[in-house]
């Protein structure tokens, strides 16, 4: 878009602000542009959002990209990649580092997906 | 035996760094202000906006007029530091410490940021280093060894960015890292990594930040640098710097952990004063809540050292006439190389140079309430917040990157339609966004958004107790991975570089250790081009090998250029084969002033025998020249071409305590006679044991002038503070006789 400088035309509603108005009028737009974006985070999962909790669960960095693979082939990202490592090592009373150990592995999937079907 | 401490006068190990890394635990998390100090005194004067000093440090040149003390400025100090191999950065980290950085910020290598997932080992790096569990965890520990020497916590920054910015976040956050940019816009704009899922990837980032407490920077000040006209582009920075922050309050981050990358937008020749001083007025009206990390701008920026650092200089007045909490340091350098060593350290003086000359500025100047400077502050917010309602007024904030507002070279409202434009779907990273299912979990902390364990009977408060904690709260569970690379590490590069650890070896270097590097300064009386060619073949005849020309300078066009030429020497120096000196001893200024007053001091000169040469004897005599005079010594001055008798016999008469004589000619060793006759006469007239007698001149060496029986020679270089150390040392020896 090519567009000439009209700031003053624009301007007139911001005019008559004292510089504390304008302050609080620039934060409430902006609070407008964000909030969106918050929700977007709630809502939402990555699979580096998923290799950082499975970081956290113990699981090497060597093993998270294998298992949040394995998550998107078997769509169950929406489940969270740290969830289906837990349900493995719960269902099969293991660590949760064998369960990632196995996923990692390529094993374990479809008992995670029955899991899932099965209801909690 | 690992190295507990460090001693001043011996080079880091980084070997020892490297071992043992896997028991490593940070000493903390988060972020550390300088101690203001506002009632600070040092030597005779009184400062006003300094920090506590530090227990060791170098001080500035001119230090040494003012007993080398070494103020420190209460802001916090970068030094950007990662020239691709993280164990010579380590070395450069010290050295920057010592000078007053505390805050060390590693550049990652080049494509870093694409790459989806942690990197790990030591692998080398171009522009930057391969960020990495190990790298980080040996770097840190080197800086927990660096500020116990210097006295003063050292803040570690790098970048949590890219596609896999969580699992680097969560890494920084298990490592103790300090400080970390973190701007999901940079991804956008300049990584074209789509934005849904930078935004996404960010809450998780921001979140993890926020528990280990990590400060953030933001990546604003690249629209800066991007556009066109970076002048233009102020009320687009502000919105930029907006979003950011706002979004990472609103996942939680405090404010005082929110730290602004502003940038000055432009340099002279532009008038920049006028231009950049109403934007960083406008922008801390609307930022008061955040900090100020003063980035300086490398916009305008070539490959002159001494241009960029008076940048440099006209950015810190900005600072101080507003506020800057964070100073940073651009290497001067950085125009033509990736930065060398000495130009770290020559920012961080350039910083604490300014910031302590302009100690106390705001107590007697103070910016006007009314006029161009509040026009304009006002004018750039309401352009902002323009730019802001239009991105609402658009549909949000993809919609208005999708229609190209960012980076646009016009100044908003105007639009140049040549601004950054990104696709929501689009991008690397893109279908990869996955909505969470009602049952989704996360069990560990510092996860954004529900963690959901109440479904296997798990406490919100504290979601990892399901899992008996995670690494956040139970170390033992990260997992530490050494090498994966068996040729790229820096095993192997330390083992090329082992003779220079090791031995008495030495090469000069630059950036790497026995890289080779040197730089020579040159001018070349012909034009531009002719003397480029002509300072390429000046470095090869003088065997330096891959010579590279890296700044010229029209002198006049036809009168010649100022060149700077790099190259690297073939060659190494051993240290054991050198006879090294000893360091001539000075007592200080004040030792001298205090026996002088104690014990008061006559002494008579000359220039003896047939000279008329009065320089050099000028030169140590007189206080304008830094002469012994200055300490309170009297003086008896006979002038040139005074005969030796002449000399002595002023020293009896006048009770002299000592007699010194200048000689210059040398011809026929005259000079050693005349110092030999004026031992002599002094003997025969019975004050030998009275009077202490000095000889100095250009051709003096002063060994030689001791056989002569004289008391101590002085040759070439020698100034008023080696006589007057000498004069006060041997009355002390004889006082001590007596």
């Amino acid at each position: 878009m090519k567009r000439a400088d009209d700031f003053q035309e624009r301007r007139k509603h911001l005019a008559g602000m004292t510089d504390q108005e304008l302050y609080d009028h620039f934060w409430a737009v902006t609070s407008q542009v964000v909030d969106p974006l918050i929700e977007l985070g709630k809502k939402n999962t990555t699979p580096s959002i998923e290799r950082a909790v499975l970081m956290r669960m113990g699981i090497s960095s060597q093993q998270t990209q294998a298992i949040v693979e394995g998550c998107m082939d078997k769509g169950l990202m929406g489940k969270g990649a740290g969830h289906c490592v837990y349900k493995l090592s719960k269902a099969k009373n293991i660590s949760l580092r064998e369960a990632g150990d196995l996923l990692a592995g390529g094993k374990g999937w479809d008992e995670v997906a029955a899991s899932f079907k099965g209801g909690k | 035996m690992a190295q507990e401490k460090l001693n001043k006068n011996v080079k880091i190990d980084v070997e020892e760094i490297l071992k043992d890394l896997e028991q490593y635990t940070p000493r903390r998390t988060g972020w550390t202000w300088r101690k203001k100090d506002p009632e600070l005194t040092m030597g005779p004067f009184r400062y006003r906006d300094m920090s506590q000093p530090l227990k060791q440090s170098t001080g500035l040149p001119s230090s040494k007029y003012f007993d080398y003390m070494d103020p420190q400025p209460s802001e916090v100090i970068t030094t950007e530091i990662a020239s691709g191999r993280f164990e010579d950065d380590i070395r450069r980290m010290r050295m920057g410490a010592w000078h007053g950085a505390d805050h060390i910020m590693v550049i990652r290598t080049m494509g870093q940021s694409h790459i989806d997932g942690l990197i790990e080992g030591t692998p080398a790096g171009i522009g930057g280093v391969p960020i990495t569990r190990k790298q980080v965890r040996a770097q840190r520990k080197a800086l927990d060894l660096i500020e116990d020497e210097v006295g003063r916590p050292i803040n570690y920054h790098s970048y949590v960015s890219g596609v896999a910015g969580p699992d680097v976040a969560v890494m920084f956050a298990e490592e103790g890292m300090n400080g970390a940019h973190q701007d999901p816009q940079y991804n956008v704009l300049y990584r074209n990594i789509n934005c849904v899922r930078s935004f996404v990837d960010a809450c998780e980032s921001k979140k993890v930040m926020t528990w280990a407490n990590i400060a953030q920077i933001d990546g604003a000040h690249n629209a800066n640098a991007t556009a066109r006209e970076a002048w233009k582009v102020m009320p687009e920075l502000i919105v930029q710097h907006a979003i950011n922050s706002l979004f990472s309050e609103k996942v939680g981050m405090k404010p005082e952990n929110i730290c602004l990358s502003t940038v000055p937008p432009t340099a002279p020749p532009a008038p920049c004063m006028y231009l950049d001083l109403p934007y960083a007025v406008a922008l801390r009206d609307y930022m008061d809540r955040y900090k100020m990390r003063a980035q300086m701008n490398t916009k305008y920026m070539e490959a002159s050292a001494r241009e960029a650092t008076v940048t440099h200089v006209l950015n810190m007045l900005i600072s101080k006439l507003t506020r800057a909490d964070i100073q940073s340091t651009i290497t001067p350098d950085e125009g033509r190389n990736v930065p060398w060593h000495i130009y770290n350290i020559e920012a961080c003086d350039t910083a604490k140079q300014t910031l302590v000359g302009l100690d106390g500025l705001m107590e007697m100047v103070s910016l006007k309430d009314e006029g161009p400077l509040r026009e304009q502050a006002r004018e750039i917010k309401e352009r902002a917040c323009l730019f802001m309602e239009e991105i609402v007024e658009t549909g949000g904030y993809f919609k208005a990157v999708e229609e190209g507002f960012f980076v646009d070279s016009g100044k908003y409202p105007e639009r140049n339609g040549d601004g950054i434009a990104r696709k929501i779907e689009g991008g690397t990273g893109f279908g990869f966004i996955f909505e969470r299912d009602s049952d989704y979990m996360a069990p560990v902390t510092a996860h954004f958004g529900n963690n959901n364990v109440e479904q296997y009977g798990g406490d919100p408060k504290d979601p990892s107790a399901l899992i008996g904690g995670c690494t956040f709260e139970d170390r033992s569970k990260i997992v530490f991975v050494d090498e994966l690379d068996e040729v790229d590490n820096v095993n192997v590069r330390m083992k090329e570089v082992e003779k220079y650890r090791n031995s008495s070896l030495v090469k000069p270097e630059m950036e790497w250790m026995a890289d080779g590097i040197i730089m020579l300064n040159m001018f070349i009386p012909e034009e531009r081009r002719t003397a480029e060619v002509v300072a390429v073949e000046i470095g090869k005849k003088l065997g330096l090998l891959e010579p590279e020309v890296i700044n010229r300078e029209v002198m006049q066009d036809a009168e010649g250029t100022r060149i700077e030429l790099k190259g690297r020497v073939p060659f190494d120096i051993d240290v054991a084969g050198l006879v090294i000196p000893p360091e001539p001893k000075y007592l200080t200024d004040q030792e001298i002033r205090d026996d002088v007053s104690a014990h008061p001091l006559k002494v008579v000169c000359a220039t003896v025998g047939q000279d008329e040469h009065s320089v050099g004897l000028r030169e140590i005599i007189d206080i304008k020249h830094g002469g012994i005079e200055r300490f309170g010594i009297e003086i008896h001055y006979l002038g040139t071409s005074c005969p030796v008798e002449k000399l002595v016999d002023a020293a009896v008469e006048l009770k002299a305590e000592a007699i010194l004589a200048s000689t210059i000619i040398s011809h026929d060793n005259i000079h050693y006679k005349n110092m030999k006759r004026i031992h002599e006469l002094a003997v025969e007239k019975g004050i030998r044991d009275d009077v202490i007698i000095l000889c100095g001149g250009t051709q003096v060496i002063p060994e030689e002038a001791l056989k002569t029986g004289i008391d101590a020679g002085f040759g070439r270089n020698s100034h008023g503070i080696d006589v007057a150390t000498a004069l006060v040392e041997k009355r002390r020896e004889k006082r001590e006789k007596k």
